[in-house]
């Protein structure tokens, strides 16, 4: 009866619109979509050699698959400290910058143009991801045990991180000439498809693992939900929220692999800049509340994409790199204010009038 | 209006989803007079007030005031304190960083500077004359909370308030202060300020009230004279149960017949937490169900809670099994097999957002491990297992649990622990705010609980559930155990006179 | 003794601490740094830096005061500079005119996030990052290319002086030269009085404590809740456009990288001042002497030497986090007793 009626209610819409993945997916195809109307060569992908030789595939679309996961890999870590914590770390630029300074500094030793790598990449990626998780940790610690709200607490590393990067090299620039460094940011030969998408697939296949095969998920959620029933059940809700910090430091650490070697070198100011936005704004895009709670990963992740899909969009309409923020912040306002309560009160309301008339004709 | 009468409300009705919180009540204050509106959680008391004090509508009926010829709305709290109508809350609802003086003007009077030199010298002319100990210019975060509720009161009484409502103000207060708050209601009183004053305390009612209203369920039981009204008459009236039929119901089942054989699962000695109980003893065999009964407020779940760990230990030991553990945060006590259903289901009980299947295995995935996750599989067959069991009527296991019913979310709290197979539950106001049915269902579920051998520490607001359920008692009044009941003496009449206390 | 401390209101301890904490260092540098410091005019040159500073901080206390926080000023300040040079020299405007368009960007950033804060409640962290971003990316888009303004009325502004008599010094030619401020440094100390007044003795100052003291409570006395949050929020925004107006006179230009991080260095001038996070405590006062603490910090680390702007960017984030740390934990202990 009452189960009857609710199953009944649901069959009038199909699962897929109710699911949150539809909102990312709705957002792709009307970018797909517009792309479509204005200029289809939006969506071309030639084939060619790259500077080095190599078999590259090329086009917008490339481009897309290729900054969108680094953005994936940050949006897995910023869905954690989400879901946990209920703000968003805003330093996520500044530590690529620093994970990117130690990876370059570890891999240059005291010469800072060096003939040979000093030590082996993957040497230099793991202290980089150490060095990432402790100032990880060091935000984890000021929201956890401190109870500085998120985005206070990371303000201290967005203003000092990108200092602090340079500090690392002195204020250098270390320049890699050893191909195979840029292998992490470009093509691996033999390979067109770019590497930054097979290293967030290698990632997402991590992190479905992780989920599958530990609580982490279920413990973030509850923590997010309600703090006093997790603590209650048990759960340390501090140590959770910590944890989720270090976690989007190991991805930082990832992404700033990617970042330096795309270029084989640095620019403190300028690497990874507005990115916490992005990561911000890929989060809210893949339905998942700001407030924190409930989430779904693979939607934050197509909603990472999506956002590089917006952002490629608006260059190939020659918009400058600086004015993007401009666009992408009516973005995140129009998100916010439809997910404001206050505003979805308001809304369901409204959407209940129209429900009752509907349910009054099921239960007949 | 009567002459005389400062307040007179009318049937007044309030209907929340599902619930009728108000049913035409009455109720009528007279001037210089101090009336206790008292109820059981649930009657309906707290709704009446916020009725009259704007913070809710009212569905139906009239309030007369003072002053005014025609009946009178009041939209807001702002509305509420135009009219004359002043409260003071449990919570103090004043701002700690301001001055005391700041506190009793902000808010109201014209104008865009605030001269503080008069506000200040008027603060202290009233201070004064209520003789409460606190000056002007003090920070208010640096008063007592005595003193902070004195100053929220006068705050009113400067706003020429004819209706005061004190709600619960002496629920953190100690003796003197109490007495100090006495007599500045005193005094309001001989000014012709007519007083409600809402509390849990029976000493307090007989001290200082002039009339007592009776709310239960949301309806008026009535309106009494002190004297009319002894101490044992009252709590059958907030109860509900008259005393001639409450002549000793035996419980229907003898449910535990163990006597002092069998083993002690669970004893604390001198336990303590930050909650503001008294230290108290405390054990239960294998096999037993037994409870903490007393008014609400009474400290009866800050035992329990202290028991589980939920709040911050202070002191005591603690046994299982006659070996000495130590139990400072839930984990621990989860680990040596107690289980606790809170009392405030959605604050503490559920976790909304998330489906009913995640809801039960929680606390044993938990216990389990970081890296052992059930799968997906083990975890529907566990919840398909106790939605069966307990008869939960969900969509599916998938269905949020927050778009359940409050039995069922209940049902599904209760299933959690289960799952855990505890040695011993605690079980906090299980049936409040649910239906009939499942009352019963929970209570008979207790009893065979218990005798598959877990022991079950019960508490309930309704008094006839417990004697249904426990073999013994432990009677809490102003967070103090002040009696244990057992045999023959659990009856309604042994336990309302212990928890009234007394000489009546 | 012991007892009048206790007897101080919050703000007011928090207030003697700053301004012990910057005598003590101001004093420390002129012992250790012996040359610079004991000049009137440096002083005055840390007060000519950072009007445009002090101003926005100013608006970001009053925010803070109401238990919110501003982190669109920088941006604000740039677009400010950036389209008031634009308006100057491409436009041909006039003085008038480029005040009128700093005090509008101005009051538009502060109404439209001081509405989606407080009537539609949604966090201020979002909206004024969204704000930050925004602004950020208008200025790109107003102008890409940083320009100094050449319009002679604004130059003739620019370089005005205004003498302190009687705190010259004579330089090393031998010749008395006279202490001085920029315009910027009174319309800042004009700024900090009103300010100060109003939050001081006004019914409408009180109000903004009250919310951030205990928003409910504050519904329950009377106070609008909504309106003092919007109105905390409009001021900030128009504190802003004034400062983003003084800031483009300090420097003559416009740029997109103008002021960045001027919101990090305002929200610690703040917290430096003694304006706690969570709302409800703080003094314009202590923002002013927490504005000079930063900056005394700042010169004594280019004086030492470690003239790199890194320095400066980790030394404000080590002092914010200290200080964050030391409320964190302060409240930690009141909320214990």
């Amino acid at each position: 009866m009452e189960n009857n009626s609710k199953k009944g209610r649901r069959g009038l819409l199909p699962g897929i619109f109710r699911n949150q993945i539809f909102i990312p997916i709705a957002a792709l195809v009307v970018l797909a979509l517009f792309n479509f109307a204005a200029d289809p060569s939006f969506f071309r992908i030639s084939f060619g050699l790259n500077s080095a030789g190599n078999p590259v595939l090329s086009g917008y679309l490339i481009t897309i698959l290729d900054y969108g996961s680094e953005l994936a890999i940050l949006a897995i870590g910023m869905t954690l400290v989400t879901a946990a914590s209920g703000g968003q770390d805003i330093s996520v630029g500044a530590a690529i910058a620093i994970a990117g300074s130690v990876i370059l500094r570890v891999l240059c030793g005291h010469n800072s143009r060096p003939e040979v790598l000093q030590t082996p990449i993957i040497v230099a990626f793991l202290v980089g991801c150490v060095v990432a998780m402790l100032f990880g940790a060091f935000n984890g610690v000021l929201v956890a045990y401190f109870r500085i709200q998120p985005m206070v607490a990371t303000l201290i590393l967005y203003t000092a991180g990108r200092s602090i990067a340079a500090w690392i090299n002195n204020n250098e620039l270390p320049i890699i000439s050893q191909p195979s460094f840029g292998y992490f940011g470009g093509f691996i030969p033999g390979i067109p498809i770019p590497t930054p998408f097979f290293i967030a697939v290698g990632c997402m296949i991590v992190t479905f693992i992780v989920l599958k095969f530990t609580t982490l998920g279920l413990y973030t959620q509850s923590v997010g939900i309600n703090e006093s029933s997790s603590r209650l059940n048990g759960l340390n809700p501090a140590f959770i929220k910590f944890l989720s910090f270090v976690l989007l430091g190991l991805c930082v650490a990832v992404a700033g692999l990617i970042k330096v070697s795309r270029l084989s070198t640095i620019n403190y100011s300028v690497i990874a800049k507005d990115i916490e936005m992005d990561a911000i704004l890929a989060v809210a895009l893949g339905g998942n509340a700001l407030s924190g709670g409930k989430f779904n990963m693979a939607s934050s992740i197509l909603g990472a994409y999506v956002i590089q899909f917006l952002t490629t969009t608006l260059y190939k309409f020659n918009v400058q790199s600086d004015a993007l923020p401009a666009y992408k912040a009516v973005v995140v306002i129009i998100l916010v204010v439809m997910s404001a309560p206050t505003v979805r009160e308001k809304l369901s309301s409204l959407g209940k009038k129209i429900r009752n008339h509907e349910a009054k004709e099921v239960s007949m | 209006m009567n002459k005389g009468s400062v307040l007179e409300m009318r049937n007044i009705s309030k209907n929340f989803p599902g619930v009728k919180a108000l049913q035409n009540v009455d109720f009528t204050l007279c001037e210089g007079e101090i009336h206790a509106l008292m109820g059981e959680n649930g009657a309906g008391k707290s709704t009446l007030i916020k009725v009259l004090t704007g913070v809710y509508e009212k569905d139906g009926g009239q309030i007369y005031l003072k002053g005014n010829d025609k009946a009178v709305s009041i939209r807001s709290p702002q509305d509420a304190q135009r009219l004359g109508v002043s409260t003071v809350y449990q919570e103090i609802t004043l701002c700690p960083n301001l001055s005391v003086a700041e506190n009793m003007y902000i808010g109201r009077g014209k104008g865009f500077f605030q001269s503080f030199k008069k506000m200040n010298a008027e603060a202290d002319k009233i201070l004064k004359s209520l003789d409460i100990p606190a000056k002007s210019t003090q920070q208010l975060s640096s008063c007592s909370i005595a003193i902070q509720q004195m100053v929220a009161i006068a705050r009113a009484v400067d706003m020429d308030c004819k209706v005061l409502i004190l709600d619960e103000p002496t629920s953190s207060l100690d003796e003197q202060e109490v007495e100090k708050l006495f007599g500045l209601m005193r005094d309001l009183k001989a000014r012709g300020v007519g007083i409600i004053f809402v509390t849990h305390f029976l000493d307090q009612v007989y001290e200082v009230c002039d009339k007592i209203t009776v709310l239960r369920d949301g309806q008026l039981v009535g309106e009494y004279e002190i004297k009319d009204l002894p101490r044992v008459k009252l709590v059958s009236k907030m109860l509900g149960k008259e005393l001639d039929d409450m002549s000793d119901i035996k419980s229907e089942s003898a449910p535990y017949s163990g006597g002092d054989a069998s083993e002690v699962v669970f004893e604390a000695e001198g336990l303590q937490s930050n909650a503001g109980i008294k230290p108290f003893d405390f054990k239960i065999r294998k096999g037993e169900v037994n409870g903490f009964t007393g008014l609400l407020g009474s400290g009866r779940s800050e035992c329990v809670r202290a028991i589980f760990g939920a709040d911050r230990i202070i002191g005591g030991t603690v046994k299982m099994k006659g070996e000495k553990v130590k139990i400072t945060k839930p984990i621990d006590a989860m680990k040596h097999g107690i289980a606790y259903l809170p009392e405030d289901r959605k604050i503490d009980g559920i976790v909304g957002d998330l489906s009913v299947r995640e809801n039960i295995v929680l606390a044993l995935q938990v216990m389990k491990g970081f890296f052992k996750p059930f799968s997906k599989a083990e975890a529907y067959r566990f919840a398909d297992e106790y939605i069966k069991l307990l008869e939960i009527k969900t969509a599916s296991a998938d269905t949020p649990v927050k778009s359940l019913s409050g039995g069922n979310q209940q049902k599904v709290i209760l299933a959690r622990w289960l799952l855990m197979h505890p040695e011993y539950l605690i079980l906090d106001e299980p049936t409040r705010g649910i239906d009939i049915g499942t009352k019963v269902e929970i209570q008979k579920l207790v009893l065979k609980l218990a005798s598959e051998g877990i022991s079950v520490t019960f508490i309930s607001s309704e008094t006839d559930e417990m004697l249904r359920t426990c073999s013994r008692l432990v009677v809490m009044r102003d967070r103090k155990a002040v009696g244990e009941l057992s045999g023959d003496d659990l009856t309604q009449s042994k336990i309302m006179s212990t928890i009234a206390g007394g000489e009546d | 003794m012991k007892n009048k401390i206790k007897n101080m209101t919050d703000t007011n301890i928090l207030l003697a601490i700053t301004i012990v904490i910057f005598l003590i260092m101001y004093l420390g540098a002129v012992v250790v740094l012996r040359s610079g410091f004991l000049k009137p005019q440096t002083f005055f040159n840390i007060l000519n830096a950072n009007a445009a500073l002090l101003i926005t901080s100013c608006g970001m206390s009053l925010v803070m005061i109401t238990g919110g926080i501003d982190i669109s000023v920088g941006g604000v300040v740039a677009l400010v500079s950036m389209s008031c040079a634009v308006y100057l020299d491409y436009h041909d405007g006039s003085i008038i005119g480029s005040v009128l368009i700093a005090l509008a960007i101005g009051l538009l950033f502060g109404a439209v996030q001081g509405f989606l804060v407080a009537y539609l409640d949604i966090q201020p962290f979002i909206v004024t990052l969204a704000g930050m971003f925004f602004a950020r990316g208008m200025t790109t888009i107003v102008n890409t290319t940083p320009f100094n303004v050449a319009s002679e009325a604004f130059v003739a502004l620019k370089n005005m002086r205004i003498n302190v008599p009687g705190l010259g010094s004579v330089n090393k030619m031998g010749n008395y030269v006279s202490a001085y401020v920029e315009p910027g440094v009174i319309v800042a100390l004009l700024i900090v009085i009103i300010l100060f007044v109003i939050l001081r003795w006004t019914r409408q100052g009180r109000g903004f404590y009250a919310v951030g003291g205990n928003r409910q409570s504050a519904m329950m006395l009377g106070i609008n809740v909504k309106r003092t949050k919007f109105l905390a929020h409009l001021i900030c925004g128009l504190l802003a456009g004034i400062g983003g107006y003084v800031y483009f006179l300090h420097v003559g230009s416009g740029s997109a990288s103008h002021a960045s991080g001027m919101e990090m260095n305002a929200i610690a001038s703040s917290i430096i001042g003694g304006t706690l996070l969570t709302g409800g405590v703080g003094n314009i006062i202590g923002t002013f002497f927490g504005v000079l603490s930063l900056s005394t910090i700042q010169n004594i680390v280019s004086s030492v030497g470690l003239d790199e702007a890194w320095w400066t960017g980790i030394t404000i984030a080590a002092m914010l986090c200290l200080f964050l740390v030391i409320q964190s934990v302060v409240l930690a202990r009141k909320k214990r007793t």
